[in-house]
Formats: structure tokens, sequence, C-alpha cells
């Protein structure tokens, strides 16, 4: 009677580095693995985050060409937002998106602050689809062709977001005394959630040594330049630097990402087999 | 708000080669962000490759009391249609 063969020790070393659940067929996981998938966690969780909250418009922007405008540029994002989320969950990014609570999200904290006025969420694209924009410039280079092709594809949506944001900037900066207010408090409000944008941990670190990730401080002098431009033409000074707020990539959040989510995981938790 | 800004008539080149079509207006504080509203507005379904906007109070348009005068002596002059015409058998290519 044939015997099963002996288990070596080369085998219980696979089956130690094997997924809950995991197979000897499945692939090893690379070395890289983990802090990839972290890494695409954090662009498509900015990607969903503004993006739902950009749809909060929906209906209630100070024009209708306003609105249809604040409704594109959500679903660029939400568009986004699902390509990054099924290769991060292999397939299933809904999943990702619907059934994570708080504390798993890896957004930063600007794309989850509240819209405000028109100018405030003004400001919050301009000093995130900046950011993006550089990011996705360099990302076009990365080794991954995941995120390669994807970066090809959203940095000409993004161009345009940056564009749009700052002709905003400049009309409500350089317009009305009321206007003029607004957009600064907008940029007041936003500008201590910067530093977070240029943080590099140690997963981040490794995946740019690595050539997958992009180094965000090798542009932060070129963002801080545009930025100033910007405000330059729009006749508004910069904010003063404030104590930088972290945590949102460790998934320490703000209260408001939680009432965020409430309203839109609502529906897919409350009616998981509902199909639309 | 957008009842302050002025109107704006835009044409979409739908692709190479055709001309731009009038498709509909926008309001807009000015040019460029009609552009903008222009685009996201009447190109968001790959309709153009090529966009003009023309503030609406610089369009002369013809007076619809007019169109008597203007339009209607044209309507019994079938000749002036290349098809009125009988074009000879040994006439090739036209």
């Amino acid at each position: 009677m044939p015997s099963l063969p002996p288990i070596r020790p080369e085998d219980e070393a696979v089956a130690e580095r094997a997924r809950p659940g995991g197979a000897f067929d499945a692939p090893g996981e690379g070395p890289h693995d983990a802090a990839r998938t972290d890494y695409l966690l954090r662009l498509g969780d900015d990607a969903l985050i503004l993006g739902q909250r950009l749809s909060e418009w929906c209906g209630h922007a100070p024009a209708l060409e306003v609105d249809l405008s604040l409704a594109n540029l959500a679903l660029d994002l939400v568009g986004q937002a699902n390509h990054l989320l099924d290769e991060a969950g292999g397939g299933d990014g809904d999943r990702l998106a619907f059934h994570r609570d708080v504390l798993d999200f890896r957004n930063c904290l600007l794309v989850e602050q509240p819209n405000g006025d028109f100018a405030r969420t003004i400001a919050r694209h301009l000093l995130y689809s900046t950011w993006q924009h550089l990011l996705l410039q360099r990302l076009t280079g990365s080794s991954d062709q995941f995120l390669a092709g994807f970066a090809a594809k959203a940095v000409k949506e993004i161009a345009y977001h940056r564009e749009l944001a700052a002709e905003w900037t400049i009309r409500l900066g350089d317009g009305t005394d009321e206007s003029a207010r607004r957009m600064a408090d907008g940029l007041d409000w936003c500008w201590r959630f910067i530093p977070e944008l240029f943080e590099v941990d140690a997963p981040v670190e490794a995946l740019i040594g690595s050539g997958i990730a992009a180094d965000p401080r090798s542009f932060e002098g070129e963002y801080r330049a545009s930025l100033a431009a910007v405000l330059d033409e729009a006749k508004l000074a910069a904010p003063a630097d404030q104590r930088p707020i972290l945590g949102g990539r460790r998934g320490h959040h703000s209260e408001h990402l939680g009432h965020l989510l409430a309203v839109m995981q609502y529906l897919p938790r409350t009616y998981p087999d509902a199909r639309w | 708000m957008s009842g302050d800004w002025p109107l704006w008539e835009v044409f979409v080149r739908s692709k190479g080669g055709l001309s731009h079509r009038h498709v509909g207006s926008v309001h807009a504080p000015d040019a460029k962000l009609a552009l903008a509203h222009a685009r996201d507005t009447y190109t968001r379904r790959q309709e153009g490759v090529s966009l003009w906007v023309v503030p609406s109070a610089e369009i002369v348009a013809s007076d619809p009391a007019e169109a008597g005068p203007l339009f209607e002596p044209a309507a019994d002059k079938i000749y002036r249609h290349p098809t009125f015409y009988d074009i000879p058998d040994e006439v090739k290519h036209i």
C-alpha cells in the first residue's frame, strides 16, 4: 500500500509562509506584497474618500455647471479607487470599500475633511490634486506594471483636476472681498494636512527602494512652488505652517471619516445581497 | 450665483474634419471657465475633440418676425437645387 511521502523540513517552511487557508500550489508571497497592498490601499482610499466627499455636492453646488464639474471629478476618483482597490483586494474592491471599518482605512487626513463651503472644497482639491498629479507623473515610471499602467491613465484625469482647482482658487482669491475671505479660510483649514502627504514610513521606503513607489520627498519643492504660484496669482498669502497632523496612513483618522463611512457603507451593509 | 454669470454658447467638433456644431450653452464667469464648464457639461461621453465657446451676447441673430421676407422667397426656387437639372448619361463622376 502506497504511503504518503514524508514531510521534509523545507515543506514545513513553505507551510509556515502560506496565507491562512493557503495551499501549497498557491504562489508564495513576494518580499514586497504586504507593503505593496498597503500602498495600493493608501492611494485607493485617498481616491475613494475624496470621491465620496465630492459627490456630497451633487445637487447642492452653487451652480448647475459647478454641480456637474464636481460630480465629474468625483466620478474620476471613484473610478480610480475601483482599479486600485480591485488590485489590492484580489478583484473584490467593493469588499474593501464597503466592509472595512474606519481603523482599516489608509487615506490621508486631508481627503476626509468635510466639504465646508465651496472655497474650502476647492482648497482641499488644490492641495490634494497638485500632490496627486506630481505623484502620478512619477508613478508612470514605476517598476510595478499595474501601477505604471494605472498612473498613465489617471495622470490625464488629475491634470485637469489640478488645473480646475487652480483656476477656481485664483478666481475666488482674486474675486470679491467675501470670496477672498472664504478662500483664505479654506486654505487655512486644509494647510496643516500637507506634511502628511510627504511623510515616508518604513513600508513606503522599501517600495521606493525597489522602484515600485514614488518618493514624495523628491517633489516637495516643486509642490510648494506650484502652490505659491497659484496663491500669488490669487493674491492670497500662504497660511503659516502649523503643527503637522499625521496618522491617516496608519488608520488614525479624524472623527469625520466615521460619519462619511456610515453614509457610504450603509446600503451594502444593511442589504448585503442588494444588486443595482 | 450662475445667474450673475454671462451665458456662453458651446460648439463641439465631434471628430477631426467635421465642423463644430452648436450643442447648447453654459453659464460661466469668464472664457476659461466657460471652456471648463462646456467640457464638463457636453463632452463627458466622448462627444468631441474640440470645443468653442462664444459669449451669447456676441451672437447676431436674425429676427424671427422677418422670417417671411428672409426665407420664404427661396421656397419656390427649386432650380437652385442641383437635383433640378437632368444630368446627361454621358457625364460621369458628378
